[in-house]
Protein backbone atom coordinates (compact mmCIF):
# COMPACT_ATOMS: atom_id res chain seq x y z
CA UNK A 1 0.00 0.00 0.00
CA UNK A 2 1.53 3.29 -0.71
CA UNK A 3 2.07 6.14 1.58
CA UNK A 4 -0.95 8.37 2.46
CA UNK A 5 0.18 11.91 1.45
CA UNK A 6 -1.80 15.00 1.54
CA UNK A 7 -1.41 18.42 0.31
CA UNK A 8 -1.52 21.25 2.92
CA UNK A 9 0.69 23.84 1.85
CA UNK A 10 2.61 23.84 -1.68
CA UNK A 11 5.88 22.63 -0.51
CA UNK A 12 4.74 19.29 0.43
CA UNK A 13 5.27 18.49 -3.14
CA UNK A 14 8.67 18.45 -4.42
CA UNK A 15 9.14 20.71 -7.71
CA UNK A 16 9.35 17.10 -9.67
CA UNK A 17 6.11 16.20 -8.26
CA UNK A 18 4.55 19.25 -9.44
CA UNK A 19 6.29 19.21 -12.92
CA UNK A 20 4.68 15.50 -12.66
CA UNK A 21 1.26 17.38 -11.89
CA UNK A 22 1.50 19.51 -14.98
CA UNK A 23 2.78 17.02 -17.17
CA UNK A 24 -0.41 14.64 -16.38
CA UNK A 25 -3.01 17.51 -16.85
CA UNK A 26 -0.99 18.29 -20.28
CA UNK A 27 -2.15 14.82 -20.76
CA UNK A 28 -5.90 15.16 -19.51
CA UNK A 29 -6.47 17.97 -22.44
CA UNK A 30 -5.02 16.85 -24.77
CA UNK A 31 -6.91 13.25 -23.82
CA UNK A 32 -9.44 13.55 -21.72
CA UNK A 33 -11.61 10.09 -22.82
CA UNK A 34 -8.54 8.28 -21.38
CA UNK A 35 -8.69 9.56 -17.86
CA UNK A 36 -12.93 9.06 -18.13
CA UNK A 37 -13.05 5.92 -15.76
CA UNK A 38 -10.34 6.74 -13.83
CA UNK A 39 -11.52 7.24 -10.51
CA UNK A 40 -14.97 5.15 -10.90
CA UNK A 41 -16.49 3.65 -7.93
CA UNK A 42 -14.40 6.94 -5.73
CA UNK A 43 -15.79 9.09 -3.61
CA UNK A 44 -14.16 13.08 -3.02
CA UNK A 45 -16.16 14.47 -0.33
CA UNK A 46 -15.70 18.52 -0.73
CA UNK A 47 -15.77 19.94 2.98
CA UNK A 48 -16.30 23.45 2.83
CA UNK A 49 -16.39 25.66 5.93
CA UNK A 50 -16.59 28.79 4.20
CA UNK A 51 -18.20 29.65 1.04
CA UNK A 52 -16.51 28.98 -2.19
CA UNK A 53 -17.60 28.93 -5.83
CA UNK A 54 -14.32 28.67 -7.94
CA UNK A 55 -12.76 26.05 -5.83
CA UNK A 56 -15.44 23.71 -5.31
CA UNK A 57 -17.45 23.63 -8.68
CA UNK A 58 -13.60 22.90 -10.08
CA UNK A 59 -13.21 20.21 -7.60
CA UNK A 60 -16.20 18.76 -8.43
CA UNK A 61 -16.00 18.93 -12.16
CA UNK A 62 -12.79 17.32 -11.90
CA UNK A 63 -13.64 14.34 -9.78
CA UNK A 64 -16.89 14.22 -11.87
CA UNK A 65 -14.68 13.64 -15.55
CA UNK A 66 -12.57 11.45 -13.83
CA UNK A 67 -15.40 9.10 -12.96
CA UNK A 68 -16.05 9.38 -9.91
CA UNK A 69 -18.81 11.20 -7.47
CA UNK A 70 -19.24 13.88 -4.61
CA UNK A 71 -20.80 14.47 -1.15
CA UNK A 72 -20.29 17.05 1.06
CA UNK A 73 -20.83 20.63 1.98
CA UNK A 74 -20.30 24.66 1.20
CA UNK A 75 -21.11 26.17 4.12
CA UNK A 76 -20.51 25.00 7.91
CA UNK A 77 -24.27 26.01 9.43
CA UNK A 78 -25.21 22.91 6.74
CA UNK A 79 -22.41 20.76 8.51
CA UNK A 80 -22.67 19.69 12.30
CA UNK A 81 -19.80 22.41 13.15
CA UNK A 82 -22.72 24.65 13.54
CA UNK A 83 -23.27 21.97 16.40
CA UNK A 84 -20.08 22.37 17.96
CA UNK A 85 -18.31 19.40 16.01
CA UNK A 86 -14.65 19.45 16.17
CA UNK A 87 -12.74 19.54 13.08
CA UNK A 88 -10.95 16.35 13.71
CA UNK A 89 -14.14 14.74 14.08
CA UNK A 90 -15.72 16.01 11.19
CA UNK A 91 -12.57 14.44 9.24
CA UNK A 92 -12.71 11.26 11.35
CA UNK A 93 -16.69 11.26 9.95
CA UNK A 94 -16.16 12.38 6.40
CA UNK A 95 -13.25 8.98 6.27
CA UNK A 96 -15.91 6.85 6.95
CA UNK A 97 -17.53 7.90 3.41
CA UNK A 98 -15.34 9.49 1.10
CA UNK A 99 -11.98 8.37 -0.44
CA UNK A 100 -10.66 11.72 -0.66
CA UNK A 101 -11.22 15.04 1.00
CA UNK A 102 -11.31 18.50 -0.57
CA UNK A 103 -11.37 21.20 2.44
CA UNK A 104 -11.78 24.81 2.78
CA UNK A 105 -11.89 26.24 6.08
CA UNK A 106 -11.74 30.25 7.80
CA UNK A 107 -9.37 29.08 10.23
CA UNK A 108 -5.07 28.76 9.87
CA UNK A 109 -4.16 25.17 10.37
CA UNK A 110 -7.30 23.63 9.86
CA UNK A 111 -6.34 21.04 7.11
CA UNK A 112 -3.18 20.28 8.74
CA UNK A 113 -5.39 19.51 12.09
CA UNK A 114 -7.83 17.52 9.67
CA UNK A 115 -4.57 15.32 8.06
CA UNK A 116 -3.76 14.51 11.54
CA UNK A 117 -6.99 12.27 12.07
CA UNK A 118 -6.92 11.48 8.39
CA UNK A 119 -7.05 8.05 6.51
CA UNK A 120 -7.52 9.98 3.63
CA UNK A 121 -5.34 12.17 1.66
CA UNK A 122 -6.78 15.42 2.87
CA UNK A 123 -6.50 18.52 0.09
CA UNK A 124 -6.20 21.89 1.53
CA UNK A 125 -9.15 23.89 -0.40
CA UNK A 126 -7.75 27.10 1.51
CA UNK A 127 -7.11 28.05 5.09
CA UNK A 128 -8.33 31.21 5.98
CA UNK A 129 -5.20 33.66 4.69
CA UNK A 130 -2.41 31.44 5.21
CA UNK A 131 -2.56 28.88 2.38
CA UNK A 132 -4.35 27.97 -1.03
CA UNK A 133 -2.05 25.16 -2.71
CA UNK A 134 -4.83 23.66 -5.00
CA UNK A 135 -5.06 27.83 -6.34
CA UNK A 136 -1.10 27.49 -6.55
CA UNK A 137 -1.25 24.62 -9.08
CA UNK A 138 -3.58 26.25 -11.04
CA UNK A 139 -1.63 29.08 -11.40
CA UNK A 140 1.68 26.98 -12.29
CA UNK A 141 -0.08 25.07 -15.25
CA UNK A 142 -1.48 28.13 -16.53
CA UNK A 143 2.21 29.74 -16.51
CA UNK A 144 3.48 26.48 -17.96
CA UNK A 145 0.99 26.29 -20.59
CA UNK A 146 0.77 30.52 -21.78
CA UNK A 147 4.84 30.30 -21.38
CA UNK A 148 6.37 26.86 -21.74
CA UNK A 149 8.87 27.32 -19.01
CA UNK A 150 9.23 29.30 -15.52
CA UNK A 151 12.61 30.15 -16.12
CA UNK A 152 13.35 33.93 -16.83
CA UNK A 153 10.11 34.91 -15.71
CA UNK A 154 9.64 38.36 -14.31
CA UNK A 155 5.86 38.17 -12.01
CA UNK A 156 4.35 41.30 -10.87
CA UNK A 157 2.08 40.92 -7.59
CA UNK A 158 -0.78 42.68 -7.49
CA UNK A 159 -3.14 44.24 -4.43
CA UNK A 160 -3.19 42.65 -1.16
CA UNK A 161 0.26 41.19 -1.10
CA UNK A 162 -0.51 40.66 2.94
CA UNK A 163 -3.62 38.19 3.45
CA UNK A 164 -3.50 36.64 -0.26
CA UNK A 165 -3.54 33.45 0.46
CA UNK A 166 -2.78 32.85 -3.53
CA UNK A 167 0.50 35.33 -3.72
CA UNK A 168 1.74 33.65 -0.57
CA UNK A 169 1.67 30.07 -1.79
CA UNK A 170 2.63 31.17 -5.51
CA UNK A 171 5.63 33.17 -3.93
CA UNK A 172 6.40 29.54 -2.27
CA UNK A 173 6.25 27.57 -5.07
CA UNK A 174 7.98 29.54 -7.83
CA UNK A 175 11.29 30.40 -5.61
CA UNK A 176 11.97 26.86 -5.86
CA UNK A 177 12.69 27.37 -10.00
CA UNK A 178 15.75 29.01 -11.09
CA UNK A 179 16.04 32.47 -12.83
CA UNK A 180 12.65 33.93 -11.18
CA UNK A 181 12.04 37.35 -10.94
CA UNK A 182 9.40 39.22 -8.72
CA UNK A 183 7.41 42.85 -8.33
CA UNK A 184 5.63 43.49 -5.83
CA UNK A 185 2.55 46.22 -6.24
CA UNK A 186 1.01 46.48 -3.30
CA UNK A 187 -0.01 49.76 -0.75
CA UNK A 188 2.23 49.61 2.29
CA UNK A 189 -0.54 48.61 4.46
CA UNK A 190 -0.98 45.20 2.42
CA UNK A 191 2.80 44.51 1.97
CA UNK A 192 3.81 41.15 1.88
CA UNK A 193 4.04 39.38 5.89
CA UNK A 194 7.93 39.31 7.03
CA UNK A 195 8.16 35.48 6.94
CA UNK A 196 7.55 35.74 2.92
CA UNK A 197 10.13 38.60 2.27
CA UNK A 198 12.42 36.65 4.77
CA UNK A 199 11.23 33.19 2.71
CA UNK A 200 12.65 35.38 -0.58
CA UNK A 201 15.34 36.39 0.60
CA UNK A 202 16.92 33.20 2.10
CA UNK A 203 16.14 31.49 -1.71
CA UNK A 204 18.39 34.49 -2.96
CA UNK A 205 15.37 35.95 -5.41
CA UNK A 206 15.58 39.12 -7.38
CA UNK A 207 12.87 40.83 -5.92
CA UNK A 208 11.68 44.77 -5.17
CA UNK A 209 8.64 46.65 -4.05
CA UNK A 210 6.83 49.74 -6.37
CA UNK A 211 4.29 51.07 -5.19
CA UNK A 212 2.44 52.07 -8.52
CA UNK A 213 0.90 49.76 -10.93
CA UNK A 214 2.02 51.79 -14.27
CA UNK A 215 5.65 51.52 -12.91
CA UNK A 216 5.87 48.08 -13.21
CA UNK A 217 3.85 46.99 -16.22
CA UNK A 218 6.20 47.44 -19.26
CA UNK A 219 8.34 44.89 -17.89
CA UNK A 220 6.37 41.79 -16.43
CA UNK A 221 5.95 38.85 -18.19
CA UNK A 222 3.14 37.93 -16.03
CA UNK A 223 0.35 39.94 -13.98
CA UNK A 224 -0.66 38.55 -11.16
CA UNK A 225 -3.78 40.85 -9.55
CA UNK A 226 -5.61 40.10 -6.46
CA UNK A 227 -8.92 41.19 -4.67
CA UNK A 228 -8.59 43.17 -1.82
CA UNK A 229 -11.24 41.03 0.52
CA UNK A 230 -13.39 42.34 2.97
CA UNK A 231 -13.39 38.73 4.98
CA UNK A 232 -10.22 39.52 5.63
CA UNK A 233 -9.73 42.86 7.55
CA UNK A 234 -11.00 43.07 10.89
CA UNK A 235 -11.89 47.05 10.30
CA UNK A 236 -14.23 48.35 7.67
CA UNK A 237 -12.71 51.94 7.42
CA UNK A 238 -9.59 49.88 6.36
CA UNK A 239 -11.26 47.92 3.75
CA UNK A 240 -13.03 51.11 2.17
CA UNK A 241 -9.84 53.17 2.23
CA UNK A 242 -7.68 50.41 0.45
CA UNK A 243 -10.47 48.01 -1.69
CA UNK A 244 -9.56 50.27 -5.12
CA UNK A 245 -5.92 50.79 -4.67
CA UNK A 246 -4.81 49.18 -7.62
CA UNK A 247 -7.25 49.02 -10.66
CA UNK A 248 -6.37 47.54 -13.69
CA UNK A 249 -8.01 49.03 -17.50
CA UNK A 250 -7.56 48.26 -21.24
CA UNK A 251 -5.58 51.57 -21.76
CA UNK A 252 -2.76 50.98 -19.05
CA UNK A 253 -2.27 47.97 -20.97
CA UNK A 254 -0.59 49.45 -24.02
CA UNK A 255 2.99 49.48 -21.79
CA UNK A 256 2.29 46.21 -21.36
CA UNK A 257 4.20 43.70 -23.52
CA UNK A 258 2.14 41.76 -26.06
CA UNK A 259 2.76 38.41 -24.60
CA UNK A 260 2.26 39.33 -21.06
CA UNK A 261 -0.26 37.61 -19.38
CA UNK A 262 -2.92 39.09 -16.99
CA UNK A 263 -4.27 36.49 -14.40
CA UNK A 264 -6.25 36.50 -11.21
CA UNK A 265 -7.10 33.84 -9.00
CA UNK A 266 -11.33 35.17 -9.16
CA UNK A 267 -13.38 36.69 -7.66
CA UNK A 268 -12.79 39.85 -9.21
CA UNK A 269 -14.80 42.80 -8.07
CA UNK A 270 -13.33 45.81 -9.60
CA UNK A 271 -9.26 45.19 -9.75
CA UNK A 272 -9.79 44.71 -13.15
CA UNK A 273 -12.10 46.40 -15.75
CA UNK A 274 -14.48 44.58 -17.90
CA UNK A 275 -12.94 46.16 -20.47
CA UNK A 276 -9.82 44.18 -20.50
CA UNK A 277 -11.40 41.24 -20.60
CA UNK A 278 -11.40 41.36 -24.53
CA UNK A 279 -7.85 41.89 -24.27
CA UNK A 280 -5.97 38.52 -25.66
CA UNK A 281 -3.54 39.20 -22.35
CA UNK A 282 -6.27 38.55 -19.93
CA UNK A 283 -5.84 35.22 -19.15
CA UNK A 284 -8.44 34.83 -15.72
CA UNK A 285 -10.84 32.64 -16.60
CA UNK A 286 -8.71 30.28 -18.96
CA UNK A 287 -6.88 30.11 -15.52
CA UNK A 288 -10.15 29.30 -14.03
CA UNK A 289 -10.15 26.02 -16.41
CA UNK A 290 -6.64 24.89 -15.38
CA UNK A 291 -8.15 24.72 -11.92
CA UNK A 292 -9.88 21.31 -13.09
CA UNK A 293 -7.62 19.83 -14.54
CA UNK A 294 -4.42 20.21 -12.32
CA UNK A 295 -6.69 19.13 -9.57
CA UNK A 296 -7.93 16.16 -11.87
CA UNK A 297 -3.96 15.39 -12.23
CA UNK A 298 -4.05 15.88 -8.12
CA UNK A 299 -7.00 13.76 -7.04
CA UNK A 300 -5.36 11.09 -9.02
CA UNK A 301 -1.73 11.85 -7.79
CA UNK A 302 -3.29 11.19 -4.14
CA UNK A 303 -5.03 7.86 -4.72
CA UNK A 304 -2.40 6.40 -6.19
CA UNK A 305 -4.07 5.90 -9.59
CA UNK A 306 -1.75 6.20 -12.53
CA UNK B 1 28.31 26.81 46.24
CA UNK B 2 28.87 23.16 45.87
CA UNK B 3 26.69 20.24 44.53
CA UNK B 4 26.00 19.81 48.39
CA UNK B 5 23.29 18.50 49.38
CA UNK B 6 21.13 16.46 46.65
CA UNK B 7 23.06 12.37 46.31
CA UNK B 8 21.07 11.34 43.28
CA UNK B 9 18.94 14.00 41.32
CA UNK B 10 19.80 17.49 39.31
CA UNK B 11 21.12 21.02 39.86
CA UNK B 12 20.18 23.68 37.61
CA UNK B 13 23.56 25.87 37.99
CA UNK B 14 23.53 29.46 36.45
CA UNK B 15 19.93 30.69 36.54
CA UNK B 16 19.31 34.26 35.74
CA UNK B 17 19.73 36.08 39.20
CA UNK B 18 15.62 36.43 40.11
CA UNK B 19 14.74 33.62 37.60
CA UNK B 20 14.52 30.78 39.87
CA UNK B 21 10.94 30.64 40.85
CA UNK B 22 9.58 30.99 37.55
CA UNK B 23 12.02 28.15 36.48
CA UNK B 24 10.34 25.88 39.27
CA UNK B 25 6.96 26.99 37.82
CA UNK B 26 7.31 25.74 34.67
CA UNK B 27 8.83 22.67 35.32
CA UNK B 28 5.99 22.04 37.66
CA UNK B 29 8.65 20.91 40.46
CA UNK B 30 5.65 21.88 42.81
CA UNK B 31 4.39 18.64 41.14
CA UNK B 32 7.26 16.76 42.36
CA UNK B 33 7.91 14.55 45.38
CA UNK B 34 11.20 14.91 45.40
CA UNK B 35 13.04 17.63 47.67
CA UNK B 36 13.34 20.82 45.94
CA UNK B 37 15.88 23.94 47.10
CA UNK B 38 15.90 27.41 45.30
CA UNK B 39 18.80 29.47 46.12
CA UNK B 40 19.35 32.84 45.19
CA UNK B 41 21.15 35.72 44.30
CA UNK B 42 23.84 33.68 44.61
CA UNK B 43 27.45 35.06 43.37
CA UNK B 44 28.94 33.89 40.00
CA UNK B 45 32.25 34.65 38.38
CA UNK B 46 30.39 34.23 35.08
CA UNK B 47 27.62 35.90 35.65
CA UNK B 48 27.84 38.52 39.08
CA UNK B 49 24.39 36.33 40.63
CA UNK B 50 22.95 33.04 39.83
CA UNK B 51 20.07 31.20 40.89
CA UNK B 52 20.44 27.66 41.40
CA UNK B 53 17.39 25.16 42.27
CA UNK B 54 18.70 21.33 43.65
CA UNK B 55 16.31 18.49 42.75
CA UNK B 56 17.46 15.46 44.80
CA UNK B 57 15.61 12.74 43.67
CA UNK B 58 14.99 11.14 39.83
CA UNK B 59 13.52 13.61 37.79
CA UNK B 60 12.62 14.09 34.25
CA UNK B 61 13.32 17.39 33.64
CA UNK B 62 11.70 18.98 30.87
CA UNK B 63 14.65 20.27 28.86
CA UNK B 64 12.91 22.03 25.90
CA UNK B 65 11.18 24.20 28.20
CA UNK B 66 14.37 24.73 29.63
CA UNK B 67 16.07 25.42 26.92
CA UNK B 68 13.25 27.67 25.35
CA UNK B 69 13.64 29.98 28.39
CA UNK B 70 17.32 30.13 28.50
CA UNK B 71 19.97 28.10 27.02
CA UNK B 72 22.81 29.47 29.68
CA UNK B 73 20.74 27.41 32.46
CA UNK B 74 23.77 24.20 33.22
CA UNK B 75 22.29 20.97 34.17
CA UNK B 76 24.22 18.47 36.27
CA UNK B 77 22.78 15.17 37.24
CA UNK B 78 24.08 13.87 40.17
CA UNK B 79 24.61 10.08 40.64
CA UNK B 80 25.51 8.50 44.37
CA UNK B 81 26.62 12.28 45.23
CA UNK B 82 29.10 12.54 42.04
CA UNK B 83 28.49 14.74 39.24
CA UNK B 84 27.86 12.05 36.54
CA UNK B 85 27.27 14.51 33.42
CA UNK B 86 26.54 18.10 32.30
CA UNK B 87 23.64 18.93 29.79
CA UNK B 88 24.52 21.83 27.59
CA UNK B 89 21.21 23.31 26.75
CA UNK B 90 20.22 24.00 23.12
CA UNK B 91 16.68 25.44 21.74
CA UNK B 92 14.12 22.93 21.10
CA UNK B 93 13.38 22.21 17.37
CA UNK B 94 9.62 21.49 18.50
CA UNK B 95 7.90 23.05 21.40
CA UNK B 96 4.38 21.54 22.43
CA UNK B 97 2.03 22.79 25.04
CA UNK B 98 4.12 25.80 26.39
CA UNK B 99 3.72 28.42 24.22
CA UNK B 100 -0.16 29.56 22.90
CA UNK B 101 -0.42 30.69 19.59
CA UNK B 102 -2.21 33.81 20.10
CA UNK B 103 -3.79 34.61 15.75
CA UNK B 104 -7.60 34.97 16.70
CA UNK B 105 -7.48 33.67 12.96
CA UNK B 106 -5.57 30.22 14.09
CA UNK B 107 -7.46 26.62 14.40
CA UNK B 108 -6.13 26.56 17.84
CA UNK B 109 -8.51 29.81 18.95
CA UNK B 110 -11.74 27.17 18.07
CA UNK B 111 -10.50 23.50 18.09
CA UNK B 112 -10.28 21.89 21.72
CA UNK B 113 -8.00 19.61 22.31
CA UNK B 114 -5.20 19.92 20.41
CA UNK B 115 -2.05 20.95 21.63
CA UNK B 116 -0.24 24.24 20.77
CA UNK B 117 2.97 23.30 18.81
CA UNK B 118 5.64 25.78 17.38
CA UNK B 119 8.62 24.87 15.50
CA UNK B 120 11.81 27.03 15.55
CA UNK B 121 12.35 29.02 12.46
CA UNK B 122 14.87 31.02 13.04
CA UNK B 123 17.90 29.36 15.84
CA UNK B 124 19.63 32.70 15.64
CA UNK B 125 16.70 35.48 16.28
CA UNK B 126 15.07 32.78 18.48
CA UNK B 127 11.95 32.90 16.15
CA UNK B 128 9.28 30.25 16.51
CA UNK B 129 6.43 29.85 14.50
CA UNK B 130 2.95 28.31 15.04
CA UNK B 131 2.71 24.69 13.54
CA UNK B 132 -0.37 25.29 12.39
CA UNK B 133 -0.78 28.75 11.11
CA UNK B 134 2.95 30.32 10.85
CA UNK B 135 2.45 32.85 12.76
CA UNK B 136 5.60 34.26 14.48
CA UNK B 137 5.27 33.95 18.60
CA UNK B 138 5.94 36.96 20.20
CA UNK B 139 6.58 37.66 24.16
CA UNK B 140 4.37 39.48 25.91
CA UNK B 141 5.36 42.70 27.20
Amino acid sequence: MSELRHLINITDLSVEEIDHLIAVADDIIAHPEAYWDACAHKKLATLFFEPSTRTRLSFTAAMMELGGNVLGFDQAASSSTSKGESVSDTIVMACCYADIVAMRHPKEGAPFVGARHSTVPIINAGDGGHFHPTQTLTDLLTIHRKKGDFKGLTIGLCGDLKFGRTVHSLIEAMIRYEDIHFVMISPEELDLPSYIKEQLNKAGVDWREVSSLEEALPELDVLYMTRVQKERFFNEEDYIRLKDSFILNRAMLSTAKDDMIVMHPLPRVNEIAIDVDDDPRATYFYQALMGKYIRMALILFLLGIK
Amino acid sequence: MNLDGVTTGTVLDHIQAGKGWEIYNLLKLDKEECTVAIIQRVDSTKYGKKDIIKIDGDTDIDLDILGYFDTRITVNKIRDGVLEKKVKLKLPERLVGVLECRNPRCITSVEKGIPHEFRLADREKKRYRCLYCDTVYKEKK
